[in-house]
C-alpha cells in the first residue's frame, strides 16, 4: 500500500471542510476524485502536501511513514508531489534555476549527488520535450507572465524532473483548451510508471478521456460517498453529481474549460 | 531646526589641522562650516530629516579626525578582497588618505583628470573653491564637519566630450589601528558637457574597528553630460557611516546612482539632486538590508527647479533581525517646472518580527503641469510562494533565502558592470543563505 488516508478531518476556523476521508491507494494505480466544487478535493491535495492553516485530524500514511507529521519539504523528499492548481508566479526566481534548486535539494536529502548545471540542462532539455516546452520558458522567472496552460504544462515538466513517487494532480485540466490539455495529457501518461501512484483531482470526466483511470472516486460535502472503476466517471458525465443524492455545500457549476 | 546636544561636545572640540596650506578662502570656509556646527549643533530625531535616525551612539565615542599621519600600510590583497578590481583606474583612500601605492591611474582619455583632492588642493586650490562656497550648513552639521575637516578624496574632471569607458573606482579603507578615527573624505566629480564615465565607490573597513566615515561626494553633471554613479557600503558592523552625494545637473544631463547597503551598526546615505536645466534625468536605486541591530537610513532630495526634467527613485529594504530600515524620499517641484515627470516607489520586506522599516515618500509640488507618482510597501515574504518552493523540496530556510535574492535581484539586474553585480550578489547571497550557483546557460 502506497497511501492510506483514514478517517482524514480538515477544518480552517471551525469550518469543517474533509469530514472523514478514507481512500487506498497501490503503486501504479491512477486515482480520480471527482466532485462539485467546494466538496473538499482541493483541500484534501493540500493537506496532503502539508499546506498550514488547517487543523488536521486522521491518519495518512505514506509507504509507511506518518505523513502527516512531515514538513512540505520532507513530504517532497518522502516522493509526494502536487501539481498546483494556481502555481504561483515568482518574479526574479528563474524557471531552469528554480527546478535545479528542487532536485538538488531533494537529491542532497535523499544522500544523492547534486547535479552539476550541464548535467541539469541536458535532463530539463529532455523532459521539456514531453510536454512540449520550448527552452524560452526555462530563462524566464517561474510562472510569471506565462498563460493558465503554459502554467499547467510548467507542472507537468516538475513532475517528470523530479519524479516522484506520488503524483497529486489538482485540476491540472482547469483552464486549458483542447490541444493543451491533450499535451499535459500525454505528458502525464508518459510518467504513469508501475512504480509510482497518481491522484488525479478534476472536475470534469472531459480529462479522463485521455488519462484513464484505474479507479474513480467521487467526493462531496467533505466524504468519499462513492468509489467505482472507470466507468462511474462516465456515469457522472450523463447524470451530474446531483443524482448521488448528496447535498452539496456550492451547487455551482462552472462551463467547462472556464473554471480555475 | 537644529538643535544643540550635549553629546556634540567632543565633537566640538575638532579644528582643522592644516597649519596654514590652505588657501584665506578655504581657511575662512573651515572655520565658518565649524562655528555653524558649534552654533547649531548636531541634529536629533526632532529633526524631520533625522526622525528615525538617532545619532547619540555615534556622537558618545570620542573620535580623533583622521589626518595624514592616520595613514596605515594596507595590504593590496585586503584592498581587492574589499573590493573586486574593476579594471579601470582605481583611487585608494586609506583613513580618507590617498594610498599611491595602492592606486592605479593608468589608461585614462586624455581629457580626464583623476587625482586626489589633496594634491589638486596643494597645487592649484582655486579649482575647488565653488565646491566649499556653500552657506555653512546648507545641509546639515556633518557636511559641515566634512567642510571643515576634510583633507583628501577623490578628483575627477573630465573635459567636454570626454568618454571614460572603465569604470573609475574609488576604494575608502579604514584601517584604524586602535584609535577611533573619524575620517572625511571629500570627492568632486566635474563631468562638463558631454562628457561620460562610470564612478564606483566602495566603503570598507577592518571587523571590530570603531570608526565613522563621514563621507561628501560633490557631481556636477554638465550639459548632455552622463554620469552613472555606484556605491557599496559594506563598512563593517562596528563603524559608523555617514555620507552625502550631492549632484547637480544641467540642460539635458544624466545622472544615475545605484547604491547598496550592507554594513555599519548606523549608516546614512543622503542624497540630493538639484536638476537646474530642461531635460536633465535623474535615475536613483538603493538596496538596504540591515540585519542585527543595524540601522541604514536612506534620505533623498531631489529638487526639479526647471522645466521638463525626469527623476525615478526604486529602493528596496529588506529587514531581518532587530535591523532598522529608513526611506525618506522628498521630491520638490518648484515653480515654473512644468512637464516635470517624478516618481518615488519604496518596497519593504520583512522577515523578522523585531525589524522596523520606516517610509516616507513625499512629494511638494508648486506648479499644476507635472506627472509624479509615489508609493510604498511593507510587507513579508508570499506565503504561497513559500509553500511552492517547500513542496518542490526545497527547505524552509533555502527557500526564504530564494525569494529575498529575487526581491533584490530586480535590483542588482540593474548593475551593467558584471564583476560588480556579480560580486554584489555574492555579498547579498552570503546574508540569506547557501544558493545553487547562479551560472545559467
Amino acid at each position: 500500500m502506497m497511501l492510506k488516508i483514514e478517517d482524514l478531518h480538515a477544518s480552517i476556523e471551525d469550518n469543517e471542510i474533509l469530514r472523514g476521508v478514507n481512500l487506498e491507494l497501490n503503486a501504479g494505480e491512477v486515482h480520480a476524485i471527482m466532485g462539485p466544487n467546494g466538496s473538499g478535493k482541493s483541500t484534501l491535495a493540500n493537506v496532503l502536501i502539508g499546506r498550514e492553516g488547517y487543523d488536521v485530524s486522521g491518519s495518512v500514511r505514506f509507504q509507511g511513514q506518518d505523513l502527516l507529521a512531515l514538513s512540505p519539504e520532507d513530504r517532497a523528499a518522502a516522493g509526494v508531489f502536487l501539481a498546483f492548481q494556481h502555481p504561483v508566479e515568482i518574479p526574479g526566481v528563474g524557471n531552469l534555476y528554480f527546478m535545479r534548486t528542487a532536485l538538488n535539494s531533494l537529491r542532497r536529502q535523499r544522500g544523492q549527488d547534486e547535479l552539476d548545471p550541464v548535467e541539469f540542462l541536458v535532463l530539463a532539455q529532455e523532459r521539456m520535450k514531453l510536454v512540449e516546452m520550448d527552452q524560452s520558458f526555462m530563462s524566464r522567472s517561474v510562472n510569471e507572465g506565462f498563460s493558465g496552460g503554459e502554467k499547467k504544462r510548467n507542472e507537468i515538466l516538475q513532475m517528470a524532473i523530479l519524479e516522484p513517487k506520488l503524483a497529486i494532480l489538482d485540476e491540472t485540466d482547469s483552464g486549458l483548451d483542447i490541444d493543451a490539455l491533450r499535451v499535459v495529457a500525454n505528458g502525464v501518461n508518459a510518467l504513469r510508471s508501475e512504480g509510482r501512484g497518481m491522484l488525479v483531482i478534476t472536475h470534469h470526466q472531459r480529462l479522463l478521456d485521455y488519462i484513464v483511470p484505474d479507479r474513480v472516486h467521487v467526493m462531496a460535502a467533505g466524504q468519499i460517498v462513492r468509489s467505482g472503476d472507470k466507468d462511474l466517471a462516465l456515469e457522472l458525465e450523463k447524470h451530474g453529481y446531483t443524482t448521488l443524492g448528496e447535498r452539496h455545500s456550492s451547487g455551482r457549476r462552472a462551463p467547462v474549460g472556464a473554471t480555475r | 531646526m537644529t538643535t544643540a546636544t550635549a553629546a556634540g561636545g567632543v565633537f566640538s572640540s575638532f579644528q582643522p589641522q592644516r597649519d596654514g596650506r590652505d588657501p584665506d578662502w578655504l581657511a575662512e570656509a573651515r572655520l565658518a562650516a565649524l562655528d555653524w556646527v558649534a552654533g547649531h549643533g548636531f541634529p536629533t530625531r526632532k529633526d524631520e530629516d533625522w526622525k528615525y535616525t538617532g545619532l547619540d551612539p555615534i556622537l558618545a565615542v570620542p573620535f580623533e579626525a583622521a589626518t595624514v599621519e592616520s595613514g596605515r600600510r594596507v595590504s593590496a590583497d585586503l584592498i581587492k578582497a574589499a573590493a573586486v578590481d574593476l579594471g579601470g583606474a582605481r583611487l585608494v583612500f586609506v583613513n580618507g588618505h590617498f594610498a599611491s601605492e595602492l592606486s592605479r591611474l593608468t589608461g585614462l582619455p586624455a581629457g580626464a583628470r583623476v587625482t586626489n583632492l589633496a594634491s589638486v588642493l596643494a597645487a592649484k586650490p582655486e579649482c575647488l573653491e565653488p565646491f566649499f562656497s556653500h552657506v555653512p550648513g546648507e545641509h546639515h552639521a556633518f557636511a559641515a564637519f566634512n567642510d571643515a575637516l576634510t583633507e583628501d578624496g577623490a578628483f575627477v574632471h573630465l573635459t567636454p566630450g570626454t568618454s571614460v569607458n572603465e569604470p573609475i573606482q574609488l576604494v575608502f579603507f579604514s584601517d584604524t589601528g586602535g584609535v577611533p578615527l573619524m575620517s572625511s573624505p571629500r570627492s568632486v566629480i566635474l563631468a562638463e558637457p558631454g562628457s561620460r564615465a562610470t564612478i564606483v565607490e566602495t566603503y570598507a573597513g577592518i571587523d571590530g574597528d570603531l570608526y565613522c566615515t563621514n563621507a561628501v561626494t560633490e557631481v556636477v553633471v554638465a550639459e548632455g553630460a552622463q554620469i552613472e554613479h555606484y556605491k557599496v557600503q559594506d563598512e563593517p558592523v562596528s563603524a559608523f557611516h555617514l555620507a552625502l552625494l550631492d549632484v547637480r545637473q544641467g540642460r539635458n544631463s544624466g545622472f544615475s546612482s545605484r547604491s547598496v547597503m550592507l554594513g555599519s551598526s548606523i549608516a546614512r546615505h543622503e542624497v540630493r539632486v538639484l536638476l537646474e536645466d530642461v531635460g536633465a534625468e535623474a535615475s536613483l536605486d538603493g538596496v538596504y538590508l540591515p540585519q542585527g541591530d543595524q540601522l541604514h537610513d536612506n534620505t533623498i532630495f531631489v529638487d526639479h527647479a526647471a522645466a521638463s526634467c525626469t527623476s525615478h527613485q526604486l529602493y528596496k529594504g529588506v529587514l531581518d533581525g532587530r535591523g532598522h530600515g529608513v526611506f525618506n524620499g522628498h521630491i520638490m517641484v518648484r515653480p515654473g517646472a512644468d512637464g516635470t515627470d517624478a516618481n518615488q516607489k519604496n518596497k519593504n520586506l520583512i522577515l523578522s518580527d523585531r525589524a522596523e522599516a520606516d517610509t516616507r515618500p513625499r512629494l511638494e509640488i508648486y506648479t499644476d503641469d507635472v506627472k509624479c507618482t509615489h508609493g510604498a510597501a511593507v510587507g513579508q515574504l508570499d506565503q504561497d510562494a513559500l509553500l511552492y518552493l517547500r513542496a518542490r523540496g526545497i527547505p524552509l530556510e533555502a527557500a526564504r533565502g530564494l525569494l529575498v535574492d529575487a526581491f533584490v535581484h530586480e535590483m542588482l539586474d540593474r548593475i551593467e558592470l558584471e564583476p560588480l553585480r556579480a560580486r554584489l550578489e555574492a555579498l547579498v547571497a552570503g546574508r540569506f543563505g547557501k544558493r545553487e550557483r547562479p551560472i545559467e546557460p
